[in-house]
C-alpha cells in the first residue's frame, strides 16, 4: 500500500489532492521555526576564525562535558529503552487496578517543567533527602555526582520509550503469539524471536527520541549535577557560561558541534532503524 | 443593532483606556532584589503620584544578572536596568549601544544607591567553627558558592576572598591565587545561581558555610528561622555596589524617560533608603545609615575599582575563560 502511493505521487504531484498546499506549509514550517534559527547558529559560529573555534570547541573542559553529555545520554537512553518496554508491556499486557492512572503518570515528565524534577530528585537524592539518606551510608552517591545526571535524564527521556512502544504492543496480533505456541515454542522463544523483532522498531524510535531529549536537557541536570568542571558538568551548562560572558559566537560554536554530533548519531540510529524494520518485515 | 453599538463602545472604551493608561516601567534586575523592589515600587508609585498626579506602575523583571543584561542587549524593553555588577551594564553599553559609555558617572556614589557585602552563613552553633576567610581553606570544612562564571553574586564571592588573601601580610598575586585556588577545592556543588546555592546549603543540608550576599544571608536566617544558621561577618570583605541605570534609547523612544530618572532618583531619598536598608541593602546616605547601623557590622571593604582595577579588567583576567578561575580550579585532575 505504502509503496503504490508513492509511485502515485512520483507520477505527478496533482494525483495526490491536496498534496501541493500541505507540502508547501510543511517547507514553510520547517523553514521558519526550525532551519532559519538554525541556520543563524551557524551565521554567528562563522565570525570565529578556524583556530578561534576549535579553541572554544576543543578545550579540555568542553571535551569532558562532551563525554559527560553524551555518555549519561547514552545510558539513560538505554534504562529508558529497558524499563519503557517493561512499562509499556505491563500497561498493554494486563489489567490491573489504577492501570490508567499509571498510564496517565507516564505522561508527566512531558509536562513537568523541567527545572521543578531537577530540583525535587535533588532534594530527595541529597544526603539529607529522602533516598539520599538511605543510599549514601551505602556508598552510594547520587545527588551532585555524574550519576544524577543519568537520573535526571532517565526521569524526562522515560515517556518517550513507553510511549512509542505502546501502540505497537496494542495493535499486536495476538494469533501470532498463539500460532508460535501451538508450533511448541515457550514464552522465552516466543518473546525473543516473535514479539521482539516485532516491537524492536518502535524500542529503537523510542531510544533515539529519549536518547535526543536527554542530551539537550538543561533544566532539571544543573540541579542535581553539582556542575563540577571536568566531572559533572554538562555542554548545555558551558554553552550557558559562555553566553553568561557574553562570548556568543563560543557559545555557538559549542552549540554547532553538539547539533552536529547529535545529527550524525540520529543518523546512524535512523539508519539502523530502517534495517531492523525491514528486517521486522521479513 | 444595540449589540453593535455595545461591542464599538466597548472597543473604543478599552482603546481609549489604553492611551490614558498609567505610564508604565519595567524594572530588569537580578534575582535577590526581588523583595526590595516589590516594595520600593509601591513607594515611588505614591511618590510620582503626589508630585504629578499620574498613575505610574513598575513592572519587575529578575533573574541573573547576565542573563538579565543580555535580555536587555537582544531587545527587552528595559526602562531601567538595576543589575549585580557594573561589567554587565557596561555590556550594555559595548554589545547594544542602548547607554552611553559614562554611565555611571550619571547618578551619585557610581550610579549605586545601595550597597551590600560578602559574608558567610554558617548552621546554628557554628560547629566548624569559621571565623574568617582562613577558616574556609581548612582541610574539611565544605564551602558552597555557586560558580562565579555564570553567576555575578559569585564574582562578588571570589573577588572577596582574592582581597583578603592579597591584604595578608606577604600577600601578593601567588599567595592569592594558592588561598581561593584552595578555597575552591572545598567546594563540593558548584550552582549555576545565588539562589540556587543558598538553595543548596538550606535546604539540602550540603556544605558547613555558605558564602552570600549579606541581604541574601539575611533573608535565609530570617525567612528559614534563627535557630538554625547564624551570619559570620569576616574581617575583610568586599564593597559590592549592585548599580542602576537608565536604558537611554528604550525611554527616549517610549517616551518615559522623566518618569525613570524619577524612579532612578528616588532611590537615593530617605524613603528610597530606608526602604533599602530594610531590605537589608547597606544605604548610602549618611543618616539613613546611621539610623540602621545595628544591623550591619563594621568590617574592612575593599573595591574593585582600587584592588582589581574596575569590572571590566576584573572580567578578563579572572572570570573569562582561560583566565584565573579556570587555571586554579580544575577538580578531576
Amino acid at each position: 500500500m505504502a509503496r503504490s502511493l508513492k509511485k502515485s505521487h512520483a507520477a505527478g504531484w496533482g494525483n495526490l489532492p491536496g498534496f501541493a498546499p500541505t507540502m508547501g506549509y510543511t517547507l514553510l514550517c520547517l523553514l521558519v521555526v526550525v532551519l532559519v534559527p538554525l541556520s543563524t547558529l551557524f551565521f554567528k559560529a562563522a565570525t570565529l576564525t578556524w583556530d578561534e573555534f576549535v579553541g572554544a570547541v576543543a578545550a579540555p573542559r568542553v571535551l569532558a562535558s562532551y563525554r559527560v553529555t553524551f555518555g549519561a545520554a547514552l545510558l539513560a537512553a538505554l534504562t529508558n529503552a529497558f524499563f519503557g518496554v517493561i512499562v509499556a508491556w505491563a500497561l498493554v499486557r494486563y489489567r490491573f487496578p489504577g492501570r490508567r492512572i499509571l498510564d496517565a503518570l507516564v505522561d508527566l515528565p512531558f509536562a513537568l517543567p523541567t527545572a521543578v524534577a531537577g530540583i525535587t530528585l535533588a532534594g530527595i537524592f541529597a544526603s539529607n533527602g529522602w533516598l539520599g539518606n538511605v543510599l549514601e551510608p551505602l556508598g552510594i552517591k547520587v545527588a551532585f555526582t555524574p550519576v544524577g545526571i543519568w537520573l535526571a535524564m532517565v526521569f524526562i527521556g522515560l515517556p518517550f520509550v513507553v510511549r512509542t512502544v505502546q501502540p505497537v504492543l496494542e495493535e499486536f496480533d495476538r494469533e501470532v503469539e498463539e500460532a508460535a505456541a501451538c508450533l511448541g515454542g515457550n514464552r522465552w522463544q516466543i518473546f525473543t524471536r516473535v514479539v521482539f523483532p516485532l516491537m524492536f522498531p518502535a524500542v529503537l524510535t523510542g531510544f533515539t527520541l529519549a536518547f535526543a531529549r536527554a542530551v539537550g536537557e538543561y533544566g532539571s541536570i544543573v540541579f542535581i549535577a553539582g556542575n563540577m568542571p571536568m566531572v559533572s558538568e554538562i555542554t548545555p551548562l558551558l554553552i550557558i557560561t559562555k553566553l553568561e560572558q557574553y562570548d556568543y559566537a563560543g557559545a555557538t560554536a559549542v552549540a554547532v558541534v553538539m547539533l552536529l554530533v547529535s545529527f550524525m548519531l540520529l543518523l546512524v540510529l535512523n539508519l539502523l532503524q530502517k534495517w531492523s524494520r525491514r528486517y521486522a518485515e521479513q | 443593532m444595540y449589540r453593535i453599538i455595545s461591542l464599538f463602545l466597548v472597543v473604543t472604551l478599552f482603546h481609549a483606556s489604553q492611551v490614558f493608561a498609567a505610564t508604565e516601567l519595567l524594572n530588569v534586575s537580578y534575582d535577590p532584589t526581588r523583595e526590595l523592589y516589590q516594595d520600593y515600587n509601591k513607594a515611588f508609585a505614591r511618590h510620582w503620584k503626589q508630585k504629578t498626579g499620574q498613575d505610574v506602575t513598575v513592572k519587575q523583571s529578575h533573574g541573573g544578572s547576565g542573563k538579565q543584561a543580555r535580555a536587555v542587549i537582544d531587545g527587552l524593553d528595559a526602562d531601567v536596568v538595576t543589575l549585580a555588577l557594573a561589567y554587565d551594564v557596561d555590556e550594555i553599553h559595548n554589545k547594544a549601544k542602548l547607554i552611553p559609555k559614562d554611565w555611571q558617572k550619571r547618578l551619585p556614589k557610581n550610579s549605586s544607591p545601595y550597597s551590600s557585602t560578602i559574608v558567610f552563613l554558617v548552621r546554628k552553633g557554628n560547629p566548624k567553627q569559621i571565623r574568617d576567610w582562613n577558616d574556609l581553606v581548612r582541610p574539611g570544612v565544605s564551602v558552597i558558592t555557586p560558580n562565579p562564571k555564570t553567576s555575578g553574586g559569585a564574582r562578588w564571592n571570589y573577588l572577596a576572598a582574592w582581597a583578603y588573601a592579597l591584604k595578608q601580610k606577604g600577600g601578593n598575586e601567588a599567595s592569592a591565587r594558592e588561598f581561593v585556588g584552595k578555597l575552591f577545592r572545598n567546594v563540593p556543588v558548584l550552582d549555576s545561581g545565588a539562589r540556587g546555592a543558598t538553595t543548596t546549603f538550606v535546604q539540602r543540608g550540603q556544605g558547613d558555610v555558605l558564602i552570600a550576599w549579606e541581604n541574601e544571608a539575611f533573608l535565609a536566617v530570617n525567612e528559614l528561622g534563627k535557630d538554625r544558621f547564624e551570619i559570620v561577618v569576616p574581617s575583610l570583605s568586599i564593597l559590592a555596589e549592585p548599580p542602576v541605570a537608565l536604558v537611554d534609547r528604550v525611554v527616549d523612544r517610549k517616551g518615559t524617560r522623566a518618569v525613570a530618572q524619577e524612579y532612578l532618583k528616588y532611590l537615593y531619598s530617605q524613603e528610597g533608603q530606608e526602604i533599602a536598608a530594610q531590605n537589608y541593602y547597606r544605604p548610602s546616605d549618611r543618616k539613613v545609615a546611621a539610623k540602621y547601623a545595628k544591623l550591619f557590622p563594621k568590617l574592612r571593604l575593599v573595591t574593585v575599582d582600587q584592588t582589581f582595577g574596575g569590572w571590566t579588567r576584573a572580567q578578563k583576567t579572572h572570570f573569562a575563560d582561560g583566565g584565573t578561575f579556570d587555571q586554579i580550579y580544575r577538580p578531576g585532575r
